[in-house]
């Protein structure tokens, strides 16, 4: 029964069984977003990128991950969160979204945390940054609130414009 | 021992491919009036290797095919019957009826039975034209299931008792032919050609030795010697019925003594059956004997083929993705060590040195295995042109050249579908009638010629026909009817690129080889999704050239570094001509068209690269940077840079993998130090130079 709730909320229900769904939990300015951690390859710090031109600000170019060309988007600009810095505790959160390699500049990663299905909330239809197509729901822990991120559909949206559309 | 025949089967679908192009090219190379005998036995040996595999793995229906028309080659061959225009045709009729029998056992397709049937009939018809009793051949025909296969074993024995070993021997000799031999251990190898099964071997050893202490196998290499076709895992398995056929080759061992007495020439070649290449001076006399010899020189040569092995393209391409991270490891190395001081780490430098030769060999030897003559693709043609020059009354003449030259597997593989289309353009539209052509002034008979040369990174493909060329004026009309934006002033270049617009043809009208009008710009589709570029070259009256230029491989390049403002870009080697610092006198502004410079009196476009890529450069001047002359497709132009920093060899990454195509980027690299840097598309960038420094490109 609950497995069918965690389906009906989260929209993916793989791996929901009774232990919940592990999110890696990150922060973009002053909220807690959270994203399926089988979807994150590694997590590493921020270094030089090689600039592409002629693409849009927040992606912010392509990096050599062991032999890999992997490009670099930085999330807090694409959403405008605070005033992008890139110090020693600026974060790359490496994702594989369905075999493509991608990396995602956010302010900090704290840490992996279990939600329940019935800590899981459907997001309401209200401003949050993110359009609430790209939500899976909002995580409650404790006094933390996370918002959760179906990051598979967010990173193939043409939005980003990461991935070609296919030509007409 | 059961023998699994399904790992053999792919080995023969290729061997037997192989056979029947082979057999293809030489049918189509045959002088009818004077045939040459080594074609005519290389003919034959590969009728004979498909008929061997085929009658092995239970395909009978091939190997019914493929007897007769053995039967008929070997009749040929040996002078009996004379080669005719008619047995070519059959023939060439044959091979495609058995590829495509071929094609539906390989991947279960269907098979035009019909076409089966009559190819045999038409075989059988010219075999009764001939005065020799077909009985022998219906009735080996007609035993398709061949229900003893004779195969040759290899018995390895440890030491024995002299006594014992004969006794084995005799036991053994029993069920088939035998060879003893001694081994180097002082055990003894007996080689055994049987219609029984290794139970019945086993059971004999086993009188006299353990069961664990002999071995039986397939003799292969034993026989490779004397048989040709390279299949090579099972020793010669005729059907009982088809023996008589099998005589005058020296292929199946205890029929040669009897062949050579039944051609009753010489006591030497009986006595040398198979040995003969070893021998060809035996001064033998006779005609067709001396065939023979001639004919197993070939076999020595065959042999050596052999020693080829197959293997998987994805073991191959994990090699070189493996040699490509070698090579940036070892940029990475030599660049960390080029600081060092030389006079301290001289060992090191040296060892590092050494390093950079061994991968740099490496990596060419690698990638050479990816290599393939253009051969693999010109070879198809010939039968091609043939077909359709005598579909279409036409008379033409094929030439190739450069067939050795080499290209990257995968695009020899993408390559054949246009330039087909191509050649049947061009005996379609571009070579006239034989009437026509002596009413211009030419020969009567057409020259198609296909070339292929390597010309810096690229290697160009070229389709020349001497016929009418391209007609200007009908191109224009027709461009201008089908409501395409075209000026009469158009340079010839761009009018002749009009025919690879889709949905355009000329042709008067519409036959089964052209002129739909679909093709045309599939086939630069194709080449420009390779990173070729196809260009035309045309004279009205004189013919027509198109030629095709490809990148040689798309893994590895030559490329070299430059920088523009803190950032390092690659431009392929192969489009670099030179590079120079320009006077500012020689950089002249056009209004509103950008800048051009002097070059020894040339003027080519000034691209500035900062303003394309949007990069804050160190120079905005030509004259205090640096220019790289590019040339791409004969068109050239001047890349203004900051400074060149040197030349390397670079793997491709590509960029699409994981994010997406980026105009004027091909691609991009790993850098010694482990930064990535992009490769600039030249080919875009001197096409659409004007395009590209409009922002729409971009959006």
């Amino acid at each position: 029964m609950s497995d069918n709730m965690s389906k009906n909320i989260s929209g993916f229900g793989e791996k929901a069984d009774s232990n919940g769904n592990e999110f890696l939990a990150f922060t973009l300015g002053k909220e807690e977003y959270g994203i399926d951690i089988l979807k994150v390859q590694e997590i590493r710090g921020y270094e030089a990128v090689t600039r592409i031109a002629n693409s849009p600000d927040f992606i912010k170019g392509v990096v050599n991950l062991r032999g890999i060309i992997v490009p670099i988007v930085d999330m807090r600009i694409k959403f405008q969160l605070g005033e992008p810095t890139y110090d020693q505790f600026t974060v790359v959160i490496i994702l594989n979204i369905s075999g493509r390699v991608v990396g995602m500049v956010v302010d900090s990663v704290s840490d992996v945390i279990t939600l329940l299905p019935e800590q899981i909330k459907p997001a309401p239809e209200m401003g949050t940054t993110f359009d609430s197509d790209y939500l899976i729901g909002l995580g409650t822990l404790d006094e933390r609130m996370l918002i959760l991120v179906d990051i598979d559909k967010l990173m193939s949206s043409a939005d980003m414009g990461l991935i070609e559309k296919l030509a007409a | 021992m059961t023998i699994d025949m399904s790992q053999f089967f792919q080995v023969f679908f290729d061997e037997a491919e192989e056979g029947l192009a082979e057999m293809e090219k030489l049918l189509l190379a045959v002088d009818v009036s004077d045939p040459d005998d080594e074609d005519l036995n290389a003919i034959f040996r590969a009728a004979h290797s498909i008929k061997g595999g085929s009658a092995t793995f239970g395909l009978t229906d091939i190997a019914e095919i493929t007897h007769v028309l053995e039967s008929l080659l070997d009749r040929i061959r040996q002078g009996k019957m004379a080669l005719t225009s008619q047995h070519v045709d059959a023939f060439l009729a044959v091979k495609d009826t058995l590829k495509s029998m071929l094609d539906g056992h390989r991947h279960g397709t269907a098979v035009d039975l019909e076409a089966v049937g009559d190819v045999r009939k038409l075989l059988l018809s010219l075999s009764e034209a001939d005065q020799k009793p077909v009985v022998a051949v219906v009735a080996a025909v007609e035993a398709p299931s061949l229900p003893a296969i004779v195969i040759r074993y290899r018995i390895e024995l440890p030491r024995l008792a002299a006594r014992d070993m004969e006794a084995l021997e005799r036991e053994l000799g029993l069920l088939g032919k035998i060879q003893k031999s001694m081994a180097a251990d002082g055990g003894c190898v007996f080689i055994l050609d049987t219609a029984q099964t290794t139970e019945s071997i086993v059971e004999i050893c086993s009188f006299l030795v353990n069961a664990d202490e002999f071995k039986i196998s397939l003799a292969d290499d034993a026989i490779s010697k004397e048989e040709q076709q390279g299949y090579g895992f099972f020793a010669p398995f005729v059907p009982q019925g088809a023996s008589d056929e099998e005589r005058g080759y020296g292929f199946f061992e205890p029929f040669v003594p009897l062949a050579s007495t039944d051609l009753a020439k010489s006591a030497v070649v009986a006595a040398v059956p198979v040995e003969a290449e070893d021998a060809p001076v035996l001064a033998v006399t006779e005609n067709h004997l001396e065939k023979k010899a001639k004919g197993e020189k070939p076999a020595a040569a065959a042999v050596q083929e052999t020693s080829s092995i197959r293997v998987g393209i994805e073991k191959v391409d994990q090699l070189i993705n493996l040699v490509g991270e070698l090579v940036i490891t070892q940029a990475m190395i030599e660049q960390r060590t080029s600081t060092l001081d030389p006079m301290a780490h001289e060992h090191l430098l040296n060892s590092v040195g050494q390093l950079t030769r061994n991968t740099r060999d490496l990596q060419e030897a690698v990638m050479s295995i990816r290599m393939m003559p253009m051969d693999y693709v010109f070879s198809r043609f010939p039968r091609m042109v043939r077909d359709l020059a005598a579909k279409l009354g036409k008379r033409v003449e094929f030439v190739t050249h450069g067939a050795a030259t080499e290209l990257d597997k995968g695009l020899i593989e993408r390559i054949v579908d246009p330039l087909t289309h191509l050649v049947r353009n061009s005996i379609d539209h571009g070579i006239e009638l034989p009437d026509i052509r002596l009413a211009g002034g030419k020969t009567d008979f057409g020259t198609l010629l296909l070339s292929a040369e390597h010309q810096g990174g690229n290697i160009i493909i070229e389709v020349t026909d001497d016929g009418g060329g391209l007609h200007r004026e009908k191109i224009l009309a027709k461009a201008k009817q089908q409501g395409m934006a075209v000026s009469d002033s158009a340079s010839d270049g761009e009018v002749w690129q009009l025919i690879f617009e889709p949905g355009f043809s000329t042709a008067e009208q519409v036959t089964d080889v052209s002129g739909r009008g679909v093709g045309m710009d599939v086939v630069k589709r194709n080449i420009l999704a390779m990173g070729g570029a196809v260009d035309i070259r045309s004279s009205k009256g004189f013919g027509t050239t198109i030629s095709i230029s490809l990148p040689l491989t798309l893994a590895i390049l030559d490329g070299m570094s430059i920088r523009i403002g803190h950032e390092t870009y690659i431009l392929p080697l192969g489009y670099v001509v030179e590079s120079l610092q320009p006077a500012s006198e020689d950089i002249k502004d056009i209004s509103g068209q950008g800048r051009v410079i002097k070059v020894r009196g040339e003027y080519l476009p000034l691209i500035p690269l900062y303003q394309i890529f949007n990069i804050e450069s160190t120079f905005t001047d030509p004259s205090q940077g640096l220019v790289v002359i590019l040339e791409s497709d004969g068109k050239k132009a001047a890349l203004f840079v900051d400074d060149l920093i040197g030349q390397q060899q670079i793997v491709v990454k590509n960029l699409e993998s994981n994010y997406r195509k980026v105009a004027g980027i091909s691609g991009a690299t790993i850098l010694g130090d482990g930064g990535v840097a992009l490769i600039v598309d030249v080919a875009a960038l001197l096409r659409s130079s004007r395009q590209l420094s409009d922002e729409s490109v971009f959006s």
